[in-house]
């Protein structure tokens, strides 16, 4: 029942032919991709090179100054690994002046800061080579609201937001993707030392299990327990999942006429394509 | 008699009928060519599945004058067709529907009977419940046609089988999930697994033709099948990519088959009438 293990040849179908479908059929031949050095985007631009072809995939590297410079050998990597386009953009000057501002300001907020700047360059990018951003959060950060809104969760379509941590794992070791990436502590990179695990006070191990009881299984809190679950962790999982439901919805539009955009305006985004 | 099937599992243009309407043509010619009988379609296949508020946009009458039905009509005319649609009835209601085109004339239309409306799931939503469950005459026996959800319920193949079908034609818009291990997402292995069973118990042929592509991030995994009386897999169409699958269907197999194992000439349709009948009552 607990076993996350998935097809890798499947997903790896499924994947890429919804990358290559749903960029090509709006008339784009091209992807964009802000590579971190992380796992999670270095599996996006791997499905995106093998849906698209490396010519037509632009991994961005946009380090600030504060960044881990792993992150950058890391991400090119596995532009080397892709063979893929890049570009390098250093972001310390669209960040910094913002940050001097109001210099008191939280880690969380410097953080936000630097994943919106990046959205922006990602966007900007975008449209200079023709190209849709390719979405790179996973199901476990999407479910505890563990990114920027505006920020790193911007996309036009993300091919992995239903994959588990533990099964983008899974599948980058799959693809190729270099070995340093896939066993590295996973972190955002925001602050010197920061890690998802230590921030989020536990693995991706143990919540993978819990939140595809919950979510996948249908499993309830109580049940959670009885397979073995400590209370205290499965009660703090429940609550961030429902807390950050904010961050996975477009924002509400008040209804006043008899037909609101959201509500009964209802067409898929692949509308006439 | 043996019968020339051509499995046409296409990727559609969402609410784009008209391109989906070439794609048929494209595909009814290519069935031509290798001298198909009989060419069946996807659910909705003329107009994509996710069509929501685009329904009565992309809803047609198969009718001669219908500027889609007068093209496949004709093409009826040298071979038969099994076609998905929106259907618009008389009084402006919207029916999943599949339509039976032979020689130039429609032999029957089937509404969906089972409207999946939980999950992902939202056709109670857009689409009106058909009311009926018929079997109809072809050239190569009788038949029936149901659509998706109408075979996850025994009850309309077993309707069918009871009105005379010896050919089921099953059309799907199945959205692929359940990713495990497995070589086949649990929808595939659920849908083969059900279609061998009916093939089984009803000793006869049981034809099912799934689409592909993609729609948002919904993907339709394919995989058209065919399942002879005795259960036997004859034909499969390739997984998530487009394909027209030719199989030959011998139909002297229902004969062989019933002669062995007589379930149909067993089955107590009285007794079934009669505990139906006391069930309801309570």
């Amino acid at each position: 029942m607990l076993d996350l293990t998935i097809n890798t040849d499947v997903a790896r179908q499924i994947l890429t032919g919804f990358i290559k479908s749903e960029v090509t059929r709006v008339g784009f031949s091209r992807a964009i991709i802000n590579l971190s050095g992380g796992l999670d985007s270095a599996l996006s631009c791997a499905l995106a090179a093998e849906a698209l072809g490396p010519e037509n995939v632009l991994a961005l590297r946009l380090p600030y100054r504060t960044s881990s410079p792993d992150s950058l050998e890391h991400a090119q990597l596995v532009i080397d690994r892709f063979n893929v386009r890049s570009e390098t953009i250093d972001i310390t000057k669209m960040v910094d002046p913002l940050i001097e501002h109001d210099p008191d300001m939280s880690n969380t907020r410097k953080g936000n800061i630097m994943a919106r700047s990046r959205m922006i360059v990602l966007y900007d990018q975008s449209e200079a080579f023709r190209a849709l951003p390719i979405g790179t959060s996973n199901k476990t950060e999407i479910l505890l609201g563990y990114s920027t809104m505006w920020g790193d969760m911007a996309s036009a379509i993300n091919p992995i937001g239903d994959l588990y941590k533990t099964q983008v794992r899974q599948l980058s070791r799959a693809l190729g993707i270099p070995a340093e990436i896939v066993d590295k502590p996973p972190s955002a990179d925001l602050w010197v030392g920061q890690t998802d695990e230590g921030e989020l006070g536990f693995t991706y191990e143990q919540v993978d299990k819990l939140l595809f009881l919950i979510v996948d299984q249908r499993y309830s809190a109580q049940e959670c327990v009885e397979e073995g679950f400590d209370g205290a962790f499965v009660h703090s999982v429940v609550a961030r999942v429902r807390r950050n439901q904010f961050k996975r919805m477009m924002p509400p539009i008040a209804k006043v006429s008899n037909r609101t955009i959201g509500y009964d305006f209802l067409y898929l985004r692949d509308w006439g394509t | 008699m043996r019968l020339n099937l051509a499995l046409a599992q296409i990727a559609t243009k969402l609410g784009d009928v008209e391109a989906n309407l070439e794609k048929h043509l494209d595909f009814i010619k290519r069935a031509k060519e290798q001298k198909a009988d009989l060419v069946i379609f996807p659910e909705l296949s003329l107009t994509g599945y996710v069509v929501q508020d685009l329904v009565a946009t992309v809803a047609h009458r198969p009718t001669e004058e219908d500027p889609v039905f007068k093209h496949l009509l004709k093409e009826s005319e040298d071979l038969d067709l099994v076609i998905g649609f929106v259907d618009e009835d008389d009084r402006h209601r919207f029916y999943i529907a599949s339509t039976y085109l032979s020689g130039g004339r429609v032999l029957h239309v089937h509404h969906k009977v089972y409207l999946p409306t939980y999950g992902l799931f939202d056709e109670g939503r857009f689409f009106a419940w058909g009311d009926r469950v018929r079997s109809f005459d072809t050239r190569f026996g009788r038949a029936g046609l149901l659509i998706c959800e109408d075979f996850w319920h025994a009850s309309p193949p077993y309707l069918l089988w009871l009105d005379g079908a010896d050919l089921m034609l099953f059309s799907s818009a199945s959205p692929g999930r359940g990713l495990t291990d497995r070589e086949k997402l649990e929808s595939a292995r659920w849908v083969e697994r059900v279609n061998q069973a009916y093939a089984s118990m009803f000793t006869s042929f049981i034809v099912h033709c799934n689409r592909v592509g993609y729609e948002d991030g919904l993907h339709f995994w394919g995989g058209a099948t065919v399942n002879d009386p005795n259960g036997e897999l004859i034909a499969r169409g390739p997984y998530f990519e487009e394909a027209l699958t030719l199989v030959q269907l011998d139909l002297n197999q229902l004969r062989r088959t019933r002669a062995r194992l007589p379930l149909l000439r067993d089955e107590r349709t009285n007794l079934t009438m009669s505990e139906l009948q006391r069930i309801l009552r309570k």
